[in-house]
């Protein structure tokens, strides 16, 4: 059976005055529309492994196959064009660009590769806006507002491109639970409208556990990987 | 489009330090402008009322006070020659001019009105009476006319040397502003000199103005190679007046040297400020790259701001060293309130000026894009 994404007998060694070793032989799959969590501890090498999947960073060996894509092999261009294409981004700090309003931040994915946004790109740009509650803050700079509708903005603009695999490394880091609870919840909204496959990152239970599967590192090898025992997944879809 | 929208952004985010850096080209570009406008009008005056108002190329006899034949040849190779821009053949001798007990040595010269004012500009010289308009009459300079106490219409005696002598009348006074000039030459008709020295139909010297006074040694070049004649010799004021001309020549350099340094301090500072706002800008950078922004549209974004900074920073400098200019001009007059220097304004120098600046610039924001090159987004995107 083969996921969106494909990693193989992969390590991640560190070149330096001493090699450090951050993964050991790493063997994982995502199916496609699933949600996923990777858990350890600070140092367990869970963030190398998002990079590796987000092509942001590349294996020392083993083989990574994003969407029936192996990335080995590719150019810097084509790797960027994939992550334009396939891959959104959230992450801890969500440096939305302060020069720009919420609306221009949200569209900047879809602008990499185009001149002007097209009517339907801003009904989904709108359509973001609502479901995650920050209509309000359409045309305010981010500088203007709060760390949540922050971070809220960060995934609309990660999911614009509507991408087909939604990477996030400790969303919710800088959080209070209850916006933390919102993100998770509209996190598996958009997994379940859209079908996109979310793999997050985090060291907080309260975040796997909305999550379907979660797999946990410890000093780069995979301990752990299970069905999330508590699941929210019963959020019916908006009409 | 992106990158150039975001390059924008970021310098109207970021509005002081733009400002700053913008104050900064727009003085440095204003007195690069100014410099170099100032140093050519000084130069073009320097020559202008050096050598103005005299031919800048001269042709005549190899041998001393003879007369060119088949000068007709000569004349018919300057009208070839597309730097030209006016020319006259001219008959010149030494005489004497007497006027109750005084004996004055004088220079006649012959031309043809027309001709002679193309080169000495001797129509606007007159400042009483008028052109020669017959034979016999000749244009008296202003301190000869008044030392000899001479009215319009006088006639006045000329003793050749060889033996003999002409009785002249005088037609108008001219002041040419240089003293030796107005205290010896007699202007007169060509033929009338033809006759006073009785050189038949011959001249003793072709002269002639170059429509660029810097090219008068090339263009003597030229004629002489088309000539190769050895009876004659092609003189230009270049080669006459070398002191001046060096003089000049360091003036440029140093122009040219302060040109550049000035160039060159506006590059390192927009290099230094936009290498600054990669520092400052790399998490967004990071993100974007994550985002799937190419290394060449990422590093549009400093290349772009490098130019808009010389394109705008650079018209403001224009139009303060202009002003600048014209401001020095005007405030420094002579006496009379001529202005010391005439302005000269170079439009090639100035677009080129502007031109570089901008390429300069946008250069200037190569350093910074390359550092945005080795940006690697996982490094920064962590660091919140």
């Amino acid at each position: 059976m083969s996921g969106i994404i494909e990693l193989t007998q992969v390590n991640k060694i560190y070149r330096g005055g001493v090699d450090l070793q951050v993964l050991f032989d790493i063997n994982l799959s995502f199916e496609a529309g699933t949600c996923n969590a990777i858990m350890g501890a600070s140092g367990s090498g869970k963030t190398t492994l998002l990079n590796i999947m987000g092509t942001l960073d590349f294996s020392t060996s083993g083989d990574v196959v994003i969407d029936g894509k192996p990335v080995n092999n590719m150019t810097k261009n084509q790797l960027a064009r994939m992550r334009n294409e396939t891959i959104g981004f959230v992450f801890q700090f969500h440096h939305l660009l302060p020069e720009f309003t919420a609306l221009e931040n949200v569209l900047m994915p879809h602008l990499i590769n185009r001149w002007r946004p097209s009517n339907e790109v801003i009904r989904r740009a709108d359509e973001l806006f609502e479901m995650l509650e920050i209509t309000d803050v359409k045309y305010k700079l981010a500088t203007r507002m709060s760390g949540g509708q922050q971070q809220r903005t960060a995934i609309a603009r990660a999911l614009i491109n509507n991408p087909r695999i939604i990477l996030t490394d400790e969303p919710t880091g800088n959080l209070d639970s209850e916006t933390t609870e919102k993100i998770c919840l509209g996190f598996r909204e958009i997994n379940q409208r859209y079908g996109t496959t979310f793999v997050v990152v985090t060291h907080d239970y309260f975040v796997a556990e909305h999550t379907d599967r979660i797999v946990e590192i410890k000093d780069g090898r995979i301990i752990i990987d299970k069905k999330s025992d508590v699941q929210t997944r019963n959020i019916p879809p908006k009409t | 489009m992106l990158a150039f929208k975001i390059a924008v952004r970021f310098l109207a985010h970021g509005r002081t330090q733009s400002i700053l850096i913008l104050v900064g080209i727009a003085i440095a570009i204003s007195i690069q402008i100014f410099v170099g406008l100032l140093i050519d009008s000084l130069q073009r005056t320097i020559v202008d009322r050096t050598v103005g108002n005299s031919p800048h190329i001269t042709v005549s006899s190899a041998a001393d006070v003879a007369t060119i034949r088949e000068w007709e040849k000569i004349v018919y190779e300057v009208e070839q020659t597309r730097e030209v821009s006016a020319f006259s053949p001219s008959a010149t001798g030494n005489a004497f001019i007497r006027k109750d007990n005084k004996n004055l040595p004088v220079l006649i010269r012959g031309f043809p009105f027309a001709a002679a004012d193309g080169i000495y500009n001797i129509g606007n010289a007159i400042y009483e009476g008028s052109e020669y308009s017959s034979r016999g009459e000749v244009l008296m300079g202003r301190e000869l006319s008044e030392e000899l106490e001479i009215d319009i219409g006088d006639k006045v005696v000329v003793s050749i040397p060889g033996g003999g002598s002409v009785t002249l009348t005088v037609s108008g006074f001219y002041d040419l502003g240089v003293k030796s000039l107005n205290n010896s030459w007699l202007f007169t008709y060509l033929d009338t000199a033809q006759e006073i020295f009785d050189f038949g139909n011959r001249v003793t010297s072709v002269e002639m103005k170059v429509s660029d006074v810097f090219q008068a040694d090339s263009v003597a070049n030229h004629l002489g190679r088309k000539l190769d004649n050895d009876d004659i010799v092609i003189d230009n004021w270049k080669d006459q007046n070398e002191e001046l001309l060096s003089g000049l020549e360091g003036q440029r350099i140093s122009s040219a040297i302060i040109q550049i340094v000035i160039i060159a301090s506006v590059v390192i500072a927009i290099a230094s400020v936009l290498a600054i706002s990669v520092l400052q800008k790399s998490p967004e950078i990071g993100i974007l790259k994550a985002m799937g922004i190419n290394d060449f549209n990422a590093s549009l974004i400093f290349i772009y701001q490098g130019f808009l900074l010389g394109l705008l920073g650079s018209l403001a400098g224009l139009a303060l060293g202009i002003g600048l200019l014209y401001s020095f001009i005007a405030f420094t007059t002579g006496p009379g309130e001529v202005p010391l220097i005439d302005l000269y304004f170079d439009y090639e120098f100035v677009i080129r000026s502007w031109l570089i600046a901008i390429i300069a610039a946008t250069l200037a924001g190569v350093i910074p894009a390359r550092k945005s090159l080795k940006l690697n987004p996982v490094d920064v995107i962590r660091e919140g």
